[in-house]
């Protein structure tokens, strides 16, 4: 039992940690809060340290606003869906005995090491490219005039790189997972005479759901700003905006400081909602 | 005496653009350390992220950089602000009269040069002349666009994917904005009037969005609302397009047979017009400039006349051939009869001779610059601009919805500017 001598040495101990990672969260924050409360267009050389909720009124009410949440939230929500539906299957394949299993898993998660930047040029200029993709290949070798992906299904193409990129990672939780199941009792239900998917439904897919919530809970962070991918194919046209690129856009491209970072606090208002409803939706599976 | 003899030589950081001729350039580095004594540390970016990092970098005071490349758009905005050297005690051997003054006026500010021009550009066509040849067609100097039009179809086989025309729709102001905004000035539209109010509901900026859109849906590849620059270059050194309009510094690139597969039957021609008495050609410097917290100031001057001065010419000339010199920035070049053998070297100039920054609209506009406005907000406006034409090339929205959109954004940005 630790007495209070060893609590107080712990806490000294660990101020510095803690200090160090407030300090690393605190200061951006608060400076994107200063800032979205004023005038700073640096370009123009104005900073008016203080002009209300100006900054916050003005991006709420843009056009584009509620088109980037909107295409946010469908974007984080596809590739959620998709991924933990093929992570399991890959998943429960991958559990089987096959030939090669050992190069086969490291070939499934291989995509998850690649930079975000690269894997977006390859899929921009090697598969989805109208004339030279290998898409548009295999489109012409059947006869079908090659389909245009990024100007013609851009948030698809986004959805389908993301989902190629973060597979590999719900692959890899969701088969830990599979591989802790006790045999035993999928083999007392088979030989009970449950059908596969019997067995599926009511054994491996509760047995799966605490690394589902860890998957839906990671893979939110990490999309919720996702920002290379767009910036390489599309560049935020055609729909593809999402609330963390427009912010990209008014701070870096508009040069409008205070307009972006209120966009910045809406964003981290965003996020922290779509983390509560994920908590108290999928976050229960923890408590177990 | 080297700097490095008297004991000053120093490391410069540069910021460049991933362009043929910038690329060069790094490649003949170490000809500048020998000369000089200073070791030079390239930071090399793709245009938009190269803009991007030097705009914050200035307007931050980061000093990342010594020395920036930059633009027409940048350089006179950020010397009235005070950021960048001015360039106004070069050297007598470095003859800053000899700089273009087409050129020399995009980059300074009252009459103060801020930034010293590595290589000049205008746009122009560039175009197939065995294709032309084939569709029974004779290219002008000076077409219009109505010529172009008809040309483009006539060149067109996209079964054997054969394209009739190549031009930019990708979004971004330097990109398709910067295309369109070009183009646009032939057809009689303006960005702005004299008020400053945007002008995206008049029928001269519907004709043209109509005309480019109906074009390329006719003649254009696949894919061209995401088409910049670099994939217009690959398409056309493919051999997939009839014409493409864009920089007269592609000239040496799709003329070189090391890279392009139709080298020996490419031909040049003026950027068309309607008869408006505007062309759609563009005007354009890469320039180098410095930024004004660097403490080695002296050092990045020695390297502004190296990297822009005669003798840098006259040393790619020497290794590389004439056609590989970095065009556009002086007058000495086009006097010089080598160069003058160069086949792009007189469209070049014609075209660049012919662009003027300061009347660049058939209707009278407020603003200086011709593919662009220069005033600090025009970045960010042309990028949300663009992105609605992109749309409309793609056939996600109409002309008429893409300009009803590109109205609203700009009226709101000018509003909040304080126009």
């Amino acid at each position: 039992m630790a007495t209070a001598h060893s609590r107080t040495a712990a806490r000294y101990m660990m101020a510095p940690a803690v200090t160090l990672l407030l300090g690393w969260m605190l200061v951006p924050l608060v400076m994107t809060l200063y800032f979205s409360f004023s005038d700073y267009r640096p370009l123009r050389g104005v900073f008016e340290p203080w002009v209300g909720f100006e900054n916050y009124v003005r991006f709420w009410n843009s056009s584009s606003f509620a088109d980037s949440v909107q295409t946010t939230l469908i974007l984080v929500a596809a590739v959620l869906v998709i991924t933990v539906a093929l992570g399991i299957l890959l998943a429960m394949l991958l559990n089987e005995p096959i030939w090669g299993q050992g190069i086969v898993r490291i070939l499934v998660i291989s995509p998850f090491f690649v930079m975000p930047t690269v894997s977006a040029l390859v899929w921009k200029n090697m598969m989805l490219d109208p004339n030279n993709g290998i898409f548009s290949h295999i489109w012409r070798f059947f006869g079908a005039v090659p389909h245009d992906f990024l100007s013609q299904s851009p948030l698809f193409s986004i959805i389908l790189i993301l989902s190629w990129q973060w597979l590999p990672f719900a692959t890899l939780i969701l088969l830990t997972a599979i591989q802790s199941l006790d045999s035993e009792q999928l083999e007392a239900a088979e030989m009970d005479g449950a059908p596969p998917l019997a067995r599926f439904w009511f054994l491996i897919l509760p047995h799966l759901g605490r690394a589902i919530t860890i998957v839906v809970l990671i893979q939110t962070i990490f999309l919720l700003s996702i920002f290379a991918e767009i910036f390489v194919t599309t560049g935020g046209a055609f729909g593809t905006r999402t609330l963390s690129y427009l912010v990209f856009q008014r701070i870096v491209e508009s040069q409008n400081i205070g307009l972006g970072s209120a966009g910045g606090i809406f964003a981290v208002i965003v996020a922290n909602i779509v983390a509560i409803f994920l908590m108290r939706i999928v976050g229960k599976n923890l408590d177990a | 005496m080297t700097a490095a003899a008297d004991g000053h030589a120093t490391t410069l950081t540069i910021a460049t653009v991933n362009n043929g001729d910038m690329i060069r350039m790094q490649g003949y580095t170490d000809d500048f350390t020998e000369k000089t004594g200073h070791q030079v540390e390239w930071v090399t970016l793709e245009e938009n992220v190269l803009r991007q990092r030097v705009t914050t970098d200035i307007t931050t005071k980061g000093g990342a950089f010594d020395l920036m490349t930059i633009g027409m758009y940048e350089a006179p905005i950020w010397g009235a602000n005070g950021w960048l050297v001015p360039l106004d005690d070069l050297s007598a051997d470095y003859d800053v009269g000899d700089i273009l003054p087409a050129m020399a006026g995009g980059l300074s500010h009252e009459g103060t040069l801020y930034a010293a021009p590595f290589y000049g550009e205008s746009s122009m066509i560039m175009y197939r002349t065995d294709l032309m040849e084939a569709a029974g067609l004779e290219m002008p100097d000076a077409p219009t666009w109505d010529f172009v039009r008809q040309a483009a179809a006539a060149m067109t086989d996209k079964d054997n994917e054969q394209y009739g025309i190549c031009l930019r729709g990708k979004a971004g102001w330097g990109e398709g904005g910067a295309f369109i905004t070009a183009m646009s000035n032939s057809f009689g539209a303006r960005w702005f009037d004299m008020d400053w109010k945007p002008q995206f509901d008049t029928e001269a900026w519907a004709n043209t969005l109509n005309f480019y859109k109906g074009m390329m849906d006719e003649s254009g590849p696949a894919g061209y609302a995401t088409n910049g620059f670099n994939e217009n270059l690959n398409l056309f050194q493919q051999g997939k397009c009839g014409m493409w309009i864009d920089a007269t510094v592609a000239a040496s690139f799709v003329t070189n047979p090391n890279d392009s597969q139709v080298a020996d039957s490419v031909g040049f021609a003026l950027a068309p017009d309607t008869g408006l008495g505007k062309r759609s050609n563009w005007l354009w410097a890469w320039a180098l400039g410095i930024p004004a917290g660097t403490q080695k100031a002296d050092a990045a001057k020695e390297f502004i006349e190296w990297a822009t001065g005669k003798a840098y010419i006259e040393m790619v000339a020497a290794n590389e051939g004439w056609a590989n010199v970095p065009p556009g920035a002086r007058q000495s070049l086009y006097d010089n009869p080598n160069y003058q053998e160069v086949p792009f070297a007189q469209m070049t100039l014609d075209s660049i001779l012919s662009a003027d920054p300061a009347d660049s609209t058939v209707d009278p506009s407020p603003y200086v610059g011709i593919q662009f406005a220069a005033i600090p907000e025009f970045a960010g406006i042309a990028t949300l601009v663009s992105q609605e034409f992109s749309a409309a090339y793609a056939g996600q929205q109409t002309v008429e919805e893409a300009l009803e959109k590109a109205q609203a954004i700009a009226t709101e940005e000018m509003e909040a500017a304080g126009y």
